[in-house]
């Protein structure tokens, strides 16, 4: 054990004491539910303190009558034992009583849950497709698409620098949207069941394959909020965060501007022929953000569990073999199908880079032309 | 004559290793179920410390995520299937036939056969870990499609879960047998001690779904292997519907990790209180009305799966009823402790340790009983709390007290009070170092079964850690109390305590190999 470590662990018995005595001041020591950013959000953190404040005085008349007991009505005190031990008017006062608190408890959160059911007349809906380890987000009515994964490089994780502020909360794509806008999210899965959760607008679904589920929210304020995957999903189910930005109207319509142009850019970039060392360096990051996951950033995989793309024979002999296994996938297996996810230019970009780098020198060059063809 | 002799054949037998692998003996065999309990709490233990080893601090640094996923499922089938149902199972072996004034078990040879699957089925199960591909890394839970992703340990894992079920029912079949052909003349249903009662429900919920568990796994073995799509929306079926199947086996199972503890404290409470235990019909009662909402609670667990709101409602309701039969037993046993004479040995402070914990774990229930709130509790840490609130200082309490309380009828001798005591608040001040920060971390948005967490997260992590090290080394000293009282020690009286009633007081201490041979009379 380090010195650091003893540190930290001596600054933990410290703060649980300090945690207990000050109520827990400050933002590395929050103990409570977010109030969120919309309506929603609000109604459920304000019902979350109401059966929260009814527990705490259930707790101070139970566990004060018991405490009481434990103190008055012991025989080191000399107290002589009562022998009662039966009243159906107690008993029944004891059924009746908690029965009417959650009488009443049932009401408002009936009344919320009913509102956070209604989906209807949304403004706008975005499809939440989840993927392991990564969300795609679909704008049906804009037609804009795109994956949106962890943006938290490898030597944070691994402790070979330091942790930025948004540490797993941050992502390469965040999902934008506007405020004050009734938007309905429709939730699914591509492979296992995943959950999209953002504690800020006091949404969470499940992503389930082959269902179709539906939320809404509509953002009261402007801003970045952060979620997680809250369902367990794999391997990398810590690492694939959420990021909603909210912005006001006008700048969101810019935004979506701003994507048709670059969409337009990328039609026009599958068109032409690309050259070897484009392709490589588009390549890595296409594998960094896809790949490397599984097959790790040196392409040597996890024996027994991810093979080793290194030196692969479907890597270095038959083209159609490797093309065919990254567009369809492996069933039965993590192997997912990119064909579907990935554009031309990208699946050219890492097949190229997979047949040429770790060692592999096959020489190969792909082109997004002959992805195009064997679509 | 010859009935002399085979009376006294009968008290022989064999010594060493061959007494246990043979025995019949209902001690023997709830012996051996207790200490296998004991082995699989620090197996499953170091589990855990490994989990909260590598939450110690953001970042990876001990193990693989991978790796890290199989922890955490392995700790919960560890704990849940190896520690708190055999320690309830060797239990009600030792207690049940001393209890209701029989001779043994009903069931003698069944019973070795349930207890010697266990070690096998776990041998098995551990096994997985050295296996290509790693052990089930899905969650106890095993939901597919991510369950059909595990390697070579797959199949191990269902069949390991088929022979602890197999090993369940058989259980439950004998204790049902027992209590209910071998109690004493007039010891009349509404007479049995509460620990009794627990446990014959709980053994018809063990039989009622520990089959559907076995349906549910092997539908995941037949769609991994023979080609069926019972959970492949691909192939027309429903991942759900899994859910579905899975909980309504493992709501009546969070009942079965507890029942017994009900009964367990409503055994202690009275005879530390010197008083009657009050409300006893309506322990009952209330015990029988918590098994049977027990089945129809189930999709409170899956709230977020995206059910028809009608589902979501009444769910929400027959959950929140849960609270009204619950809350009775609490309140039945602050008014036995009420106007008692009570004193504070160890195995009072653990029953009282678990009723306080047990209740705030009842209110974290409550909560998250509630659909619209439990969309932003549902797969967080403050579910992690909840359930550890129910289970370690719950369950894992009462299994404790249960065995300080009855140790000196087993062995005859007395156990060191002052090390109980150490234990005792060692224990509590640890697990609630460990598990109270974890219901703040989990509202401020810490998702469960994740190898690694945001910045905001760290303080409360870090004690949790230091707060699970603490606890776990903390009861290598149950382990020395145990053996040191086992060894020897002050002789214990036959009725042991002062306030204890019940035919198991009546008994010699240690009791005789076959406890009653001649009924005795229940007045």
């Amino acid at each position: 054990m380090s010195n650091a470590h003893v540190k930290r662990a001596m600054g933990a018995l410290l703060g649980a004491g300090l945690a207990l005595s000050a109520g827990g001041a400050g933002a590395d020591w929050e103990v409570n539910m977010t109030e969120g950013v919309t309506g929603i959000s609000r109604t459920v953190y304000d019902l979350h303190m109401l059966i929260f404040w009814i527990c705490v005085v259930i707790g101070i008349v139970v566990f004060g009558a018991m405490f009481y007991s434990i103190i008055k009505h012991r025989k080191s005190k000399g107290h002589q034992a009562a022998q009662f031990h039966e009243s159906t008017t107690v008993e029944v006062f004891w059924t009746l009583v908690p029965f009417l608190i959650l009488v009443g408890m049932a009401i408002p959160a009936t009344k919320t849950l009913i509102a956070m059911e209604d989906t209807s007349n949304a403004d706008m809906t975005i499809k939440v497709t989840g993927y392991q380890w990564k969300w795609h987000y679909d704008y049906m009515d804009d037609g804009i698409s795109f994956f949106s994964n962890l943006s938290t490089p490898r030597e944070q994780i691994e402790n070979r620098a330091d942790k930025g502020d948004h540490y797993l909360l941050e992502v390469d794509n965040a999902v934008v949207v506007p405020v004050n806008t009734k938007i309905r999210f429709l939730v699914t899965a591509n492979d296992v069941i995943h959950s999209f959760w953002v504690p800020e607008l006091a949404v969470k679904k499940d992503a389930i394959p082959g269902f179709v589920n539906e939320i809404w929210t509509r953002i009261d304020e402007p801003g970045t909020y952060r979620g997680q995957c809250a369902e367990l999903c794999g391997k990398d189910h810590g690492f694939m965060p959420i990021v909603v930005v909210a912005l006001e109207e006008q700048e969101y319509l810019n935004w979506v501007d701003e994507q048709k142009a670059a969409r337009e850019a990328e039609l026009l970039a599958s068109g032409k022929d690309w050259g070897l060392a484009d392709l490589m360096a588009k390549g890595e990051s296409v594998y960094g953000t896809n790949c490397a996951a599984c097959h790790q950033a040196n392409g040597e995989g996890l024996p027994g569990m991810f093979p080793a793309i290194k030196g692969s024979q479907i890597a270095t002999s038959d083209l159609s073999k490797h093309l065919d296994i990254v567009m369809h996938g492996k069933p039965g297996t993590a192997m997912a199908a990119f064909g579907p996810q990935l554009s031309d230019v990208e699946l050219a970009a890492v097949l190229t880079y997979q047949r040429n780098a770790f060692g592999n020198d096959t020489g190969d060059i792909v082109q997004p032309s002959d992805i195009k063809a064997a679509r | 004559m010859s009935a002399v002799i085979s009376e006294t054949h009968h008290e022989e037998h064999p010594a060493g290793i061959k007494r246990w692998l043979f025995t019949t003996n209902h001690k023997d065999i709830g012996t051996l179920y207790l200490m296998f309990a004991l082995v699989m709490f620090f197996i499953g233990g170091a589990m855990a410390l490994v989990i909260r080893a590598e939450l110690f601090e953001p970042g990876l640094q001990i193990v693989e995520p991978q790796f890290f996923n199989s922890m955490t499922t392995m700790h919960a089938l560890v704990m849940i299937f190896g520690v708190v149902m055999p320690a309830f199972t060797g239990l009600a072996n030792w207690l049940i036939p001393m209890m209701v004034g029989a001779t043994d078990m009903a069931l003698p040879r069944m019973n070795n056969w349930s207890f010697w699957i266990l070690p096998f089925a776990f041998a098995m199960l551990l096994s997985t870990l050295f296996m290509s591909g790693g052990g089930p890394a899905g969650g106890w839970t095993m939901y597919p499609p991510l369950m059909l992703q595990t390697g070579d340990a797959f199949p191990f894992v269902i069949f390991a879960i088929h022979l602890m079920g197999i090993s369940s029912i058989m259980g439950s079949i004998n204790v049902i047998a027992t209590i209910l052909n071998m109690r004493a003349p007039g010891m009349h249903l509404m007479r049995m001690p509460l620990f009794v009662w627990t446990w014959l429900i709980t053994a018809y919920l063990l039989i009622a779904t520990m089959p559907v568990l076995a349906g549910a796994v092997t539908m995941l073995l037949t769609d991994k292997y023979f080609g069926t799509s019972f959970f492949n929306a691909a192939g027309g079926g429903d991942p759900v519907m899994f859910q579905h199947i899975f909980w309504f086996f493992g709501h009546p199972e969070v009942y079965i990790l507890i029942l017994p503890a009900f009964g367990i404290a409503s055994s202690i409470i009275p005879t530390f209180a010197r008083k009657p235990l009050f409300g006893y019909a309506s322990m009952v009662y209330a015990t029988a009305s918590i098994a049977f909402l027990s089945f129809i609670v189930w999709a409170h667990h899956m709230f977020t799966v995206g059910m028809p709101l009608a589902g979501e409602l009444f769910f929400m309701l027959t959950t929140m009823m849960i609270a009204v039969p619950t809350g009775v037993k609490v309140f039945n046993w602050v008014a036995t402790m009420w106007k008692g004479s009570m004193t504070f040995e160890t195995p009072m402070l653990f029953a009282l340790g678990f009723v306080i914990m047990f209740t705030i774990g009842g209110f974290s229930g409550l909560m998250l009983a509630i659909a619209p709130v439990d969309f932003q509790y549902h797969d967080t840490y403050f579910v992690v709390a909840h359930f550890h609130y129910v289970l370690v200082p719950g369950a894992v309490f009462s299994i404790i007290a249960a065995v300080y309380y009855w140790l000196p009828k087993w062995t005859g001798h007395m156990y060191n009070e002052t090390l109980g005591k150490w234990h005792f608040w060692l224990s509590t001040i640890f697990v609630n170092l460990t598990f109270f920060p974890m219901h703040f971390v989990g509202l401020a948005g810490m998702p469960r079964r994740i190898p690694d967490y945001a910045l905001q997260f760290a303080d409360f992590n870090a004690i949790a850690s230091v707060g699970a090290f603490g606890f776990g080394f903390a009861q290598l000293l149950f382990v020395y109390i145990i053996f040191q009282t086992i060894r020897g020690g002050e002789k214990a009286s036959d009725q042991v305590w002062e306030g204890a009633h019940g035919l198991e007081w009546t008994l010699s201490s240690p009791p005789p190999y076959h406890s009653f041979t001649t009924a005795p009379e229940v007045k």
